[in-house]
């Protein structure tokens, strides 16, 4: 379903710009261009409340000067106004500073095999036809229950868009992918207490898409299981991360085992490799070649290959997570994540969520993470919480305004499960995640 | 200054486009029809730059130069939004055709644009990025490094960033007033990471105002920055694991106002209340505060990060009070949730860029001083936490709940400030927890001007400030039972 003819036409443009940055001295260079258009449709209260029609294009270059390095963006791309870019980064290069790690990637890294991903599948979608399916969805959600009391719509969305990348050494690929969306928000009120939830769906393919019925209902659910929230006195118990926000604990663990944290060594898994970060049965890989998957790619941000590997082999630490740029400042080489990982997956386990709340027994089922309050120096962690609390394997009652914190590194460790009910909806895969025991701060006495 | 800020962002944009007031004319006439309530075009050129210093050397310089123009129509509750990277009457009569369809038909009107409301210049239209030369921007980052460097032996790494924006807007709605605005912005930050004896931490400082970067430059701000970071640092380095439980917390003047921003400011904007999602919906005459509290979001302060002389919607920026010794007196509007609340617009109206919708945001957000000796506010304390200084926040609308995390805290003990902890989330409930309130400090501070603010995928630049206060009772997310 690629449109070959527009993407050759882009290609185009940016072999040109490579070529204009060679005419103006710069020794290497490397030129990204994207084009995306797409549709967005809210609903609320049964009418229409937005249409937004989207159009945006930029072009992105870096150009060196030896070891010298300057990038400049510019969104209109007229032909003047692309030269004017290729100058300022021209001249920003001549002003920073000589860094002997600066560079394209090593040429026998990048991408020669361009597979088909199946990320492509435009969707005609008219603007009635998206109001109509964002009006079913509310309806649905707010239909549920009698407690749904007010609303904050369902939105469609649907784009399109081809990215291009090329270097002076030769690489020159495009490709054009979709991503269609549905998503619902709803809000119900018991006496004082009004609680907000929402839910949604993504795919490549709209008929991948979850039907508008078991959005809107998964919303809808997700805000009346929530009424009567409490706070909780302060303890330590387990933690039962559910798998719309376990994938923020493996944000951290990749953002610790990155280049850029690694040689500033502002990371708190500074010479973790090979060592043992996770218990025994953890596995955590990469799958840059999954068809249709959101976080599929052929190559990363700088044209290098993307590897299907492992981060992490029988708690492990296998590998880290490196551009050209921060592997050779750490002596090693690029594991083709520049710009990030593509469709990490911890791998799932034997139980579902119900499986590990019985496991579980009496604990914390978190579903909602608010506030950053990770340092990514220390691995000290404290976020604001809300969930349930949990007895006997059986949820009790909706808790809210309490804090959970710990360290991140005794987190990994003390990770008792992964389920199987695995989170297909982000570029991060994984199940709900068990945690044996962190701190829970709360305003009951 | 003889030249205004209209003209010049008119010869910014329309000039270099070959674009005529008579053009924006017929694009504002093509979107009315008789269902039309509302209805803008606005145009936005703009170039930003960065610079990274970095193990010693200029590491990143970015250069980015973006325009475009976003076309808007009203009917009742319903918005119809298309945007355009090319400035061509072309391109920008066809968004406008994408955007009559949420009315479906209608007669053309005529119109024709003509100044909208003045208001007093915040700032000087200037362009920061040619305030200094590439040559002394990069020497100023180096001498940053150099100077912060020499303050400790421990220190492994200083990171210096310097950011410059020059953003010119026009907007001109449906009865043909036409708005400019030049809006100069910077920032410089400095981090530091230090480390001893096998332990590291870091530490991070930084400011920025709607000046040229001469700012930095006066007082040495930079270098002061650089100072800041190094005693963040030096002080995590000596933390403890911070207390976990309920408390009272005492929280440091200016930036610590991030408070009032997750607490209560984003519940006081016009749309969640007019939705009726706000936890603070339908609540303005009713006690939310102490009456130690007067709260206020001023977008008219001269050079502030937060401030605007028009919002992006042409209305001139004001100084509302949110809240009046503890009593919630209104939101902060925005024309579309103004008209249909029935209330006036509050200059409040802002967006990311001409590829976003506008919505009702905070501008620079803070509680007025009260009587209290900070000394005294310490003193009164047998237990708990002063914070000085955080890192971030988070709110949830709808059940009032918030956080902001602390990224330099210490132990009050017997009155007495004592060790410092390691950062921790405190949270609590927006709609209570400014009537513990007990005490309120007579110095009042604004933060450095480094504020960010997300709402919905747009980030805006805002301020936050307040006097030292006195929290009666407050959740800390400490590890320490």
């Amino acid at each position: 379903m690629q449109n070959k003819e527009e993407i050759a036409r882009l290609e185009a443009v940016v072999a040109n710009v490579l070529e204009e940055a060679k005419n103006q001295g710069a020794s290497a260079a490397e030129v990204g261009l994207s084009i995306e258009s797409g549709l967005s449709v809210t609903c609320r209260l049964g009418a229409v409340e937005t249409i937004e029609h989207h159009r945006d294009q930029g072009l992105g270059i870096t150009v060196f000067w030896g070891q010298q390095k300057g990038s400049a963006s510019v969104t209109d791309l007229s032909e003047a106004s692309i030269k004017d870019s290729v100058k300022a980064a021209c001249s920003i290069a001549r002003f920073s500073g000589d860094d002997r790690y600066a560079g394209l990637p090593d040429p026998d890294r990048l991408a020669t095999q361009f597979p088909d991903l199946d990320v492509c599948h435009p969707w005609a979608l008219s603007a009635d036809q998206a109001i109509t399916l964002a009006l079913d969805c509310e309806t649905v959600a707010r239909e549920l229950d009698p407690l749904i009391s007010n609303s904050e719509g369902a939105t469609v969305n649907s784009h399109q868009g081809i990215s291009v990348l090329g270097n002076s050494l030769g690489f020159l690929n495009g490709y054009e992918s979709t991503r269609h969306s549905l998503s619902c928000s709803v809000i119900g009120q018991q006496g004082d207490d009004m609680q907000r939830d929402y839910w949604y769906t993504v795919a490549r393919n709209a008929n991948d898409l979850d039907s508008s019925r078991y959005v809107g209902a998964m919303a809808a659910e997700r805000v009346v299981r929530r009424l009567g929230a409490q706070s909780l006195s302060s303890r330590q118990c387990p933690v039962l991360y559910a798998p719309e926000v376990a994938a923020s604990l493996l944000g951290h663990f990749v953002g610790a085992i990155s280049g850029g944290s690694l040689y500033r060594k502002s990371s708190f898994l500074l010479d973790a490799l090979e060592t043992q970060v996770f218990p025994d049965f953890i596995r955590i890989h990469e799958q840059p070649f999954l068809p249709k998957a959101l976080g599929s790619s052929a190559y990363d941000g700088e044209g290098v290959a993307a590897q299907a590997h492992d981060l992490v082999t029988d708690g492990i630490l296998a590998s880290y997570v490196l551009s050209s740029y921060s592997a050779k400042k750490l002596g090693m080489v690029t594991t083709g994540n520049a710009g990030g990982v593509h469709n990490l997956t911890i791998e799932p386990g034997e139980q579902d969520q119900r499986g590990l709340l019985a496991t579980m027994d009496t604990g914390l089922l978190v579903t909602e993470l608010i506030g950053q309050g990770v340092n990514s120096m220390t691995g000290d962690y404290s976020r604001g919480a809300a969930g349930f609390w949990v007895e006997g394997g059986v949820i009790q009652y909706p808790v809210e305004e309490i804090t959970i914190a710990g360290n991140l590194k005794d987190m990994y460790q003390n990770i008792v499960a992964v389920g199987n009910d695995v989170d297909l909806r982000r570029n991060t895969r994984t199940g709900s995640i068990l945690v044996a025991q962190m701190t829970v701060a709360g305003s009951t006495e | 200054m003889t030249v205004s800020a209209l003209s010049l962002a008119k010869e910014s944009i329309l000039a270099p486009a070959n674009l005529l007031e008579r053009d924006i004319d017929q694009i504002i006439g093509s979107l009315l029809s008789a269902q039309v309530d509302a209805a803008d075009i606005y145009f936005q050129s703009s170039r930003y730059e960065s610079w990274v210093l970095e193990d010693s050397i200029i590491k990143q310089g970015t250069h980015n130069s973006e325009q475009g123009a976003g076309v808007r129509a009203i009917s009742g509750e319903k918005t119809g939004f298309a945007y355009s990277d090319q400035l061509a009457l072309p391109a920008l009569l066809e968004a406008a055709n994408n955007v009559k369809a949420i009315t479906r038909q209608g007669q053309q009107r005529q119109i024709q644009v003509r100044p909208g409301l003045s208001a007093p210049a915040l700032y000087l239209p200037v362009n920061p990025l040619n305030s200094l030369s590439d040559q002394e921007k990069v020497d100023l980052l180096h001498r940053i490094d150099r100077e912060t460097r020499k303050l400790d032996d421990r220190i492994e790494q200083v990171i210096v960033s310097l950011i410059g924006v020059h953003d010119s807007i026009l907007v001109a709605d449906q009865d043909g007033q036409l708005s400019g605005d030049v809006r100069p912005l910077i920032r410089m930050s400095v981090t530091v990471i230090i480390e001893d004896t096998g332990r590291r931490e870091q530490g991070s400082m930084g400011g920025g105002a709607r000046a040229d970067y001469g700012y930095f430059l006066d007082a040495d701000k930079g270098l002061e920055y650089g100072r800041q970071a190094l005693h963040q640092a030096l002080i995590n380095l000596e933390a403890t694991a911070a207390p976990a439980g309920s408390m009272t917390v005492v929280l440091g003047p200016g930036w610590p106002g991030i408070l009032l921003h997750e607490a209560i400011g984003h519940g006081l904007e016009g749309d969640f209340n007019r939705k009726g999602t706000s936890a603070f919906s339908g609540r303005v005459g009713e006690r939310v505060a102490s009456e130690l509290c007067t709260i206020v979001d001023d977008g008219t302060l001269v050079g502030r990060r937060g401030s605007l002389t028009v919002d992006d919607e042409g209305t001139p920026t004001e100084n509302t009070v949110l809240i009046e010794k503890g009593i919630l007196k209104g939101y902060m509007q925005d024309k579309l949730n103004a008209r249909l609340m029935g209330v006036k617009a509050t200059g409040n109206g802002r967006r990311e860029s001409y590829a976003h919708l506008p919505m009702p945001r905070m501008t620079n957000t803070y509680m007025l001083p009260g009587q209290s000796d900070p000394g005294e506010i310490i003193a009164s304390v047998d237990k708990g936490l002063y914070a000085c200084n955080f890192s971030g926040g988070q709110v949830d609308i709808t059940s009032g709940k918030f956080v902001f995390s602390a990224s330099e805290a210490y132990l009050i003990e017997n009155g007495k400030v004592t060790r410092p902890v390691k950062g921790a989330t405190l949270i609590g409930n927006g709609p209570d927890v400014l009537t513990r309130v007990s005490m309120v400090g007579n110095d009042l501070e604004l933060d450095s001007g480094v504020g960010t603010c997300g709402k919905e995928g747009q980030s805006v630049p805002v301020g936050v400030g307040q006097p030292t206060i006195k929290i009666d009772s407050l959740t800390v997310g400490g590890t320490s039972l």
